[in-house]
């Protein structure tokens, strides 16, 4: 018996071990050998050992050149189809193609998929961007076409927001679109969104190929009261530019109404703002 | 009965109870502690938050995490490092797996992906036997925020919230702050390339006086230590996986696997999300990263993470995407550390099976078990 005891006791203190707290999935790790070598036969593109701006004919579609390219279709895209409830994203760029155009500059052919962020559909484009070379600097110019996507209806929703803002006797505004934390008010998002398609005419203008623009962040907008059918609106946007990694500030004067879609009246770049960069009073 | 039988039942009645005492308490105190200790790692956090959090997690996890403290920000803060560590049963010498985030200050999702990381290798490598042994064989370095001044100051309004480089203070006829820390590492630090080497004090890339001149730089550098299989560094936005060398004519010599290791890693990490990662070398010439740096140093697997997103949010990337971007984050860094691992350590060892782990071990059979032995030494009395 108390030899019984003796071996329990053994046992049990022999044994360590806590209690399992959570069960989550595990992240597969094998040996990476075998999965290496398997990638190594998909890897079907060749490196260049130095990649060139200047590069002409196919070009890589996840690189630089006809990325740059096709996200200024996208700034396109949305000055002629955005809306406040209507915002096109590059999704993706299937393949594209470089060319010289004599002196006068470069023309690029893109096959890419775009998303419309709100409705969360995406769909084919074809395009063909001109970038202008020398002294005149003009902004590229864009010829695109696209399946279905462009003829996604919000036609309710638009004239909705539009009606509502209309009988509305205060003027709205709102400030930090997304917030820090990346958060925007769900009735903050038609103002957001028509700030990202207001955006794209600046950003369509502005583009090189050696700029890559998106919008990050509404600072402030304000409704103004306006006489006619348009609702007008000030807005001070922040864009962000990849390659300098700036952040520009940009004045605008918008107008939208459903029929007419969205118009810029004024735009005004805004300088540095140094004075922001000093460090606060109370830290 | 004689007497020694009456002590001996004793001693073992005590005992059982006390086991089954302690088994169960401790169960609760882990359950319990755990419970009241509710970091939410689906939340951005201020720099004194993640101070505390790293104090947390080395207090209750003493057989695996430790601090370092190496090196000083401009405005003297700590840079602090946790290590997360398994002693060797063979003793053998361990090497070094190294990730930081927040280079950058406005990228926090980066600090954020740091302390998530930290938290899945706490949480799962009793149960991993696969992690267990790279712990045992590494040491993963993890740094949640390396530019703790930048960062600070992205919290100190909502007009600083973009803010990228240090806090340095404007050089002599500038006023200008801040030095663009990942454009200021020994790596092809003199090449100028438009747009985005700057040596212009204003600019969001500007590359400070010299190479390596910012304390949160050679932080870095003195935090490296010999063996270092990889290093990872945390960015966002963009998803991307980038190799080094930024720079158009400079080639690494273990290309084709540097490029073979981070196309496994994105599509470990499109199978969670479906998320698509470019893994490319730099789509622009970028001097001074410390990418570069690291793989110029010789650490074989040199790795620039950029999390989501592509442009929707940008650096503001929303709460309720940290936890997605976090677990491909997660499963990509592991996929590379994995591979690193396998290559530095040729012979696979198995964990000493000497001892016995008996996880998932219910502390309810040990209450059964000794009440048992209460009942039998009872029972010596009867």
């Amino acid at each position: 018996m108390r030899l019984k005891i003796i071996i329990v006791l053994t046992i049990l203190t022999g044994i360590t071990g806590s209690p399992s707290i959570t069960i989550r999935p595990e992240v597969e790790l094998v040996d990476n050998k075998q999965r290496i070598s398997e990638q190594q036969n998909l890897v079907t593109e060749t490196d260049e050992v130095v990649e060139d701006v200047m590069a002409t004919g196919e070009l890589n579609p996840n690189h630089y050149p006809a990325q740059r390219a096709a996200k200024v279709v996208q700034h396109y895209i949305n000055t002629l189809y955005g809306s406040p409830f209507k915002v096109f994203h590059l999704h993706r760029v299937h393949s594209g193609n470089a060319e010289d155009v004599a002196d006068s500059g470069r023309k690029y052919q893109l096959e890419i998929s775009v998303q419309e962020m709100i409705s969360n559909t995406s769909g084919k484009c074809s395009a063909e961007v001109f970038f202008s070379r020398g002294d005149k600097q003009h902004s590229p110019q864009v010829q695109v076409m696209c399946e279905e996507l462009l003829k996604i209806n919000t036609t309710k929703e638009e004239d909705a927001f539009y009606q509502h803002l209309k009988k509305n006797t205060s003027l709205l505004s709102a400030e930090y679109l997304p917030d820090s934390h990346g958060h925007i008010e769900p009735d903050m998002k038609p103002l957001w969104h028509l700030a990202s398609v207001a955006s794209s005419f600046i950003m369509l203008n502005e583009s090189t190929q050696d700029t890559l623009f998106n919008m990050a962040q509404v600072a402030n907008v304000t409704q103004l009261a306006t006489e006619s059918d348009q609702l007008k609106f000030e807005y001070l946007i922040l864009l962000h530019e990849m390659v300098s990694q700036e952040i520009i500030r940009w004045k605008l004067l918008v107008s939208w109404c459903p029929p007419e879609g969205v118009k810029v009246l004024q735009m005004e770049k805004l300088p540095h703002c140094h004075e922001c960069e000093k460090p606060p009073n109370t830290n | 009965m004689d007497s020694s039988s009456i002590l001996t039942a004793n001693l073992l009645q005590y005992f059982s109870v006390f086991l089954s005492f302690f088994c169960f308490f401790n169960h609760s105190l882990v359950e319990g502690a755990e419970s009241t200790w509710n970091y939410d790692y689906t939340k951005y956090h201020r720099m004194d938050e993640i101070r505390q959090w790293m104090e947390d997690v080395e207090q209750m996890n003493p057989h695996l995490v430790s601090s370092s403290v190496y090196g000083q920000t401009y405005e003297g803060r700590n840079i602090t490092l946790l290590k997360l560590a398994l002693d060797n049963p063979q003793g053998r010498e361990k090497k070094v797996i190294w990730v930081d985030c927040g280079i950058h200050a406005r990228e926090w999702i980066a600090p954020a992906f740091c302390q998530w990381f930290v938290k899945e290798i706490v949480q799962s490598y009793k149960t991993n036997k696969k992690l267990e042994q790279i712990l045992q064989n590494v040491d993963i370095l993890v740094t949640p925020v390396v530019n703790v001044d930048g960062y600070m100051f992205t919290w100190a309004n909502d007009s600083t919230r973009l803010w990228r480089k240090s806090r340095s203070t404007p050089p002599p006829g500038s006023s200008c702050y801040g030095v663009d820390l990942n454009r200021n590492f020994n790596a092809n630090w003199e090449v100028r390339c438009v747009g985005c080497v700057s040596f212009d004090s204003c600019s969001n890339t500007y590359c400070g006086k010299s190479a390596g001149s910012e304390p949160e730089a050679k932080a870095v550098r003195s935090g490296m230590v010999d063996k270092v299989l990889c290093f990872l560094t945390i960015h966002s936005a963009g998803q991307l996986i980038l190799l080094p060398y930024g720079h158009p004519q400079i080639t690494a010599p273990n290309y084709e696997e540097l490029v073979s290791v981070g196309k496994a890693a994105a599509a470990e990490m499109k199978k969670i999300h479906g998320m698509d990662y470019t893994v490319e070398r730099l789509h622009r010439s970028n001097s001074g990263s410390s990418r570069d740096w690291a793989r110029l140093i010789g650490i074989p697997f040199s790795y620039t993470f950029e999390l989501r997103d592509k442009g929707e949010f940008g650096h503001l990337l929303p709460e309720d995407q940290i936890q997605p971007a976090c677990e491909e984050a997660y499963a990509g860094a592991l996929s590379i550390i994995t591979y690193g691992h396998g290559q530095g350590f040729l012979q696979q060892h198995r964990p000493n099976s000497a001892v016995v782990t008996a996880t998932g071990f219910s502390s309810g059979l040990v209450v059964l078990v000794a009440m048992w032995i209460m009942s039998v030494t009872t029972g010596l009395f009867v």
